[in-house]
């Protein structure tokens, strides 16, 4: 089995470089069988790590401890569900990981854009495949996870207790994903730039992925964020820890580059800063693969004994020099073909918004790599904390809230003043109203969290007012009831409403971490049962100690042998609240030293925390136990002596009664107790990202039928200024433009529809391609004495009423017409 | 002023404020950090109202708790001499054991050392993987 493994690997590495030589073939001689040979050996690629993970899974499965992965990061005593996710749990079996996965998402990428951007996609091929190369070969020249020794252990060392997470099996999975996606747009980036193809189409084919990796990347976090506070003994979420921040930098480029590529789509403008982006994007996900994996960076997360930091840090040289290079040398080609008209306009906020973006990335990033900074020019590694980085990111993050309002109720290209004041008037009163609210509360201390909580509220505000207009102008066109209206214009505009509806989620996760770290309450103490504390309005009381071997037929069962805990009772003002049951849990090691009973629970001792949550706190509670009283110690020494290691039953019963000895005469245990408040909020606003990141990603009603491949960048342009025209007919309905500025700007795009549409066809037999005639405009406009220019009145009757904000696939039928006939 | 001439004014302004803006983060990081040291050079080099980040072993028998503070003593990693004590409130993560490297941001108050409230990590080299039992008859 092992055997076949390796060859899979060998194999896979033979896949690549074949690929990768016929896709650049393929590509510079414009062959279509070799761009297609390419994308097949991706297809390889993926079948073959699929493979080697069967097989690696087959092997934790049945405790083939042959494997070194297995025997390393597993046991028999370690149950399934923990044996299938140690496959991730090491360094071998992570990089196997990230490759398949890789594999995986290319393939998809590969397959959908198979019938466009054929050069461009060649030269992205080659460049996945290069990435598949280089990963399969660290595992191939490296980190093995196909070896194996003889004689076969016994039994295996077991995984790691703080692993024995539900969260194990989904985190590292959709964090690698994240990562791995983030690959997709710098290959099309690099692709788009060699072939010297940097109009929209690329940005077009690639948009859903550059979203879907930002959307695992920041689930990932999140999910991560969610593990550290109900799970590690620490009560935090966040840690400005290294590796964390290495994962939020792709996330946070990645974020300005979802915003920007709009403005290219619709202006033709920063195509530099839209093809950096996702290089930059790519480069810090591969960076941050690399940080968990050289222990460059002290960091909890790394990984012990680490090899293969200096492929990595070629790799991440060589890409750095391949963008930079590629993005001076196209220089020419990505100038912009519009400039900014106004910085009232909803380009200038978004190119605002990339600048903050850009700037916290800089920020983090800075802090993150201080020691190495420090070090390289002082000699003295020094390391900046928590509180400096606070210092810089939570400014910029209320600045981003704040955009996050401004941005959708401000105009295309130019707004007035007057009209933007309008726009805002609901937003600003919202704002004022929640902090009105808050000071008659009595919340005055803590300014930061305040204004946060007001932007917040600001940015909903904002969010709501943009339905309510959106509703009411589909009303005005169709006549349907309030709800009616608001389920089919955010069912016919996903894209824009699923962005909003991330806006949402990002404002109430701000609320959540804005006052659950300015208002949070701590206490550290000891405590003997009996005793009581008081945690903000909180009293806890220790009511008993709990002690017991853990039994095996549990269904949350982790493998653990003895659990120790405590039961509180909390209440408030008197009255009960909730009953908290925070325990330690104890788990065997291999360690013969510490005796035939000892070692059954000698290895490293896992908080179990426990939290009762509520949509306004969450009371968090964490014990550690002291066994190392004399009495307890003195029943591990005599057991020590006189059960042999070969009868672990006897050697339990022995910890069975030290349980007992344990409940008899409890010592004071150390606690932390946290009341948190809206700690809920942050996984809520999670929640609804995810959700409006979904309904984003997901293809419009009809979009699969429509599905044609049409690889013309003309028409193209012609569905962008469709798309402008009608987006100016809804600032105009809504209010966000003044009637003047909106017949300037008509005039403008109109001409400029014009020139395209002379271009794109010159026989006047255009009818059909007007984005106006939808489902209920049966009129042919082909017989106008006025020619085109009558194609193009009429904009606001589109079907659905307002903007239609698709991909340029999903636009109305009236395009499919045309390509009919 | 003309169009051309008005963006280059724009750019020219948002240049200086960013570079500002990079000079004032440079330069604060270099005050905000805390140097990281050893025990041994902490012992030397520590000024009393500086945060330094202290790195080094746990010693053995050091741990001791007294109400909230817990209060231990860190020594060189490679000798295991020059202890430091040092009393410390907060977290204290999982992995924390007499034996195990740790990093904890401490500043000097009279002849002992404070740590800084939830600075404490243990820098553990097997979190994902159980060191060979060679080094771990050390830790």
């Amino acid at each position: 089995m092992a055997l076949l493994g390796h060859v899979c690997l060998v194999l896979a590495l033979i896949v690549c470089a074949y690929g990768i030589a016929v896709s650049v073939y393929g590509a510079r001689s414009g062959r279509a069988e070799f761009s297609l040979a390419g994308r097949r050996s991706v297809y390889a690629l993926a079948g073959l790590l699929t493979l080697g993970m069967v097989v690696l899974e087959i092997a934790f499965v049945g405790n083939n401890f042959a494997f070194n992965a297995v025997a390393d990061t597993s046991s028999r005593t370690t149950p399934l569900l923990y044996r299938l996710a140690a496959l991730w749990s090491s360094q071998e079996g992570s990089l196997l990981l990230w490759a398949w996965l890789l594999s995986m998402w290319s393939s998809l990428v590969l397959f959908l854009t198979r019938k466009r951007l054929r050069e461009v996609a060649s030269y992205a091929t080659a460049i996945l495949l290069g990435f598949g190369g280089f990963f399969v070969g660290l595992m191939v020249f490296y980190a093995n996870p196909f070896t194996t020794t003889s004689p076969v252990p016994a039994e295996g060392v077991g995984l790691d207790p703080l692993l024995r997470f539900p969260t194990m099996m989904i985190h590292p999975p959709i964090l690698y994903s994240g990562y791995t996606l983030c690959t997709i747009p710098l290959a099309f980036a690099m692709g788009a730039l060699i072939a010297r193809k940097v109009d929209g189409e690329w940005i077009a084919v690639i948009r859903r992925f550059a979203l879907a990796a930002w959307l695992f990347l920041g689930m990932g976090i999140l999910l991560g964020a969610s593990w550290s506070f109900s799970e590690l003994g620490w009560g935090g979420y966040w840690g400005w820890d290294a590796v964390e921040n290495a994962s939020l930098l792709p996330w946070l480029t990645g974020t300005a580059f979802l915003h920007s590529l709009m403005i290219q789509e619709r202006r033709g403008m920063l195509k530099v800063w839209n093809v950096s982006l996702p290089l930059a994007t790519g480069i810090l996900a591969i960076m941050g693969t690399f940080m968990v994996r050289s222990g460059i960076l002290d960091s909890i997360h790394a990984f012990g004994g680490a090899t293969v930091g200096v492929p990595f840090l070629l790799l991440i040289a060589a890409l750095l020099a391949g963008s930079i290079y590629l993005v001076v040398s196209r220089r020419a080609i990505l100038a912009s073909t519009h400039h900014l008209d106004s910085l009232l306009s909803r380009e200038a906020i978004f190119l605002f918004n990339n600048l903050v973006l850009v700037g916290l990335a800089f920020v983090i990033f800075w802090g993150t790599w201080f020691p190495k900074i420090s070090e390289a020019l002082t000699g003295q590694a020094a390391s900046v904390g928590p509180p400096w980085f606070d210092r810089y990111t939570v400014p910029l993050a209320l600045i981003l809230v704040l955009l996050s309002g401004i941005g959708p109720v401000i105009a295309w290209r130019r707004a007035t003043p007057r009209g933007v004041l309008r726009s805002l008037l609901f937003p600003i009163a919202a704002a004022l109203l929640t902090l009105v609210v808050l000071i008659a509360a009595g919340i005055t201390q803590k300014p930061l969290a305040i204004a946060m909580f007001c932007c917040a509220a600001f940015a909903l505000g904002s969010v709501a007012q943009e339905l309510w207009r959106g509703t009411h102008v589909r009303r005005g066109a169709s006549g349907e009831a309030p709800p009616v209206a608001l389920l089919a214009l955010i069912r016919r505009n996903r894209r824009r409403y699923g962005g909003y509806i991330v806006h949402v989620g990002m404002a109430v996760l701000f609320v959540g971490v804005a006052a659950s770290s300015s208002f949070q309450h701590v206490s550290q103490l000891s405590l003997s049962p009996g005793q009581s504390t008081r945690v903000g309005a909180y009293t806890m009381h220790y009511v008993r100690p709990t002690a017991a071997l853990t039994p095996h037929d549990d269904p949350t069962h982790t493998g653990s042998t003895l659990n120790v805990g405590a039961v509180l009772r909390v209440t408030k003002d008197g009255r009960y609240v909730t009953t908290l049951r925070p325990s330690e849990d104890f788990y065997e090691s291999q360690e013969e030293s510490q005796g035939s009973v000892g070692h059954l629970i000698g290895g490293q001792p896992v908080s179990s925390v426990g939290i009762d949550a509520s949509l306004t706190r969450d009371i968090w509670s964490a014990i550690q136990p002291e066994l190392e009283t004399p009495k307890l110690k003195h029943i591990i020494e005599v057991g020590n002596k006189t059960i042999p290691f070969s009868r672990p039953d006897e050697g339990l019963f022995v910890i069975d009664f030290l349980a007992h000895e344990y409940l008899k005469h409890p010592p004071p245990a150390q606690f932390r107790l946290e009341v948190s408040p809206l700690i809920m909020w942050i996984w809520l606003g999670g929640l609804i990202v995810f959700a409006g990141g979904l309904l984003a990603l997901s293809p419009s009603p009809g979009a699969l039928r429509r599905r044609i491949a049409r690889p013309v960048s003309l028409e193209l342009a012609r569905e962008v200024k469709y798309r402008e025209l009608r987006d100016l007919e809804l600032d105009l309905a809504t209010g966000k433009l003044s009637r003047e500025d909106y017949e300037a700007t008509n005039a403008t795009l109109r001409a400029e529809a014009l020139e395209i549409l002379n271009q794109l066809e010159p026989e006047p037999s255009a009818d059909a391609s007007d984005p106006t005639d939808a489902s209920d405009s049966g009129s042919p406009t082909s017989g106008r004495p006025n020619g085109r220019a009558g194609l193009l009145p009429g904009l606001p009757e589109q079907e659905d009423g307002v903007s239609d904000e698709q991909d340029r696939e999903e636009d109305s039928p009236a395009v499919e017409v045309a390509l009919h006939e | 002023m003309n169009p051309a001439r008005k963006r280059t004014v724009r750019l020219v302004v948002a240049l200086s404020a960013a570079v500002l803006l990079a000079s004032a983060l440079i330069y604060t990081s270099f005050n905000a950090a805390s140097p990281a040291l050893t025990p041994s050079q902490l012992l030397h080099e520590a000024q009393p109202g500086r945060s330094y980040q202290l790195t080094g072993t746990v010693v053995n028998g050091s741990v001791r708790h007294d109400g909230g503070v817990l209060h231990f003593s860190v020594a060189d990693r490679a000798t295991g001499t020059d202890a430091v004590p040092v009393a410390y409130t907060g977290v204290v993560p999982d992995p924390f054991k007499e034996g195990r490297e740790i990093i904890v941001t401490v500043e000097k108050q009279g002849a002992g050392y404070t740590g800084e409230q939830n600075s404490l990590i243990t820098k553990c080299p097997s979190k994902y993987k159980v060191a060979p039992p060679s080094e771990k008859q050390n830790a």
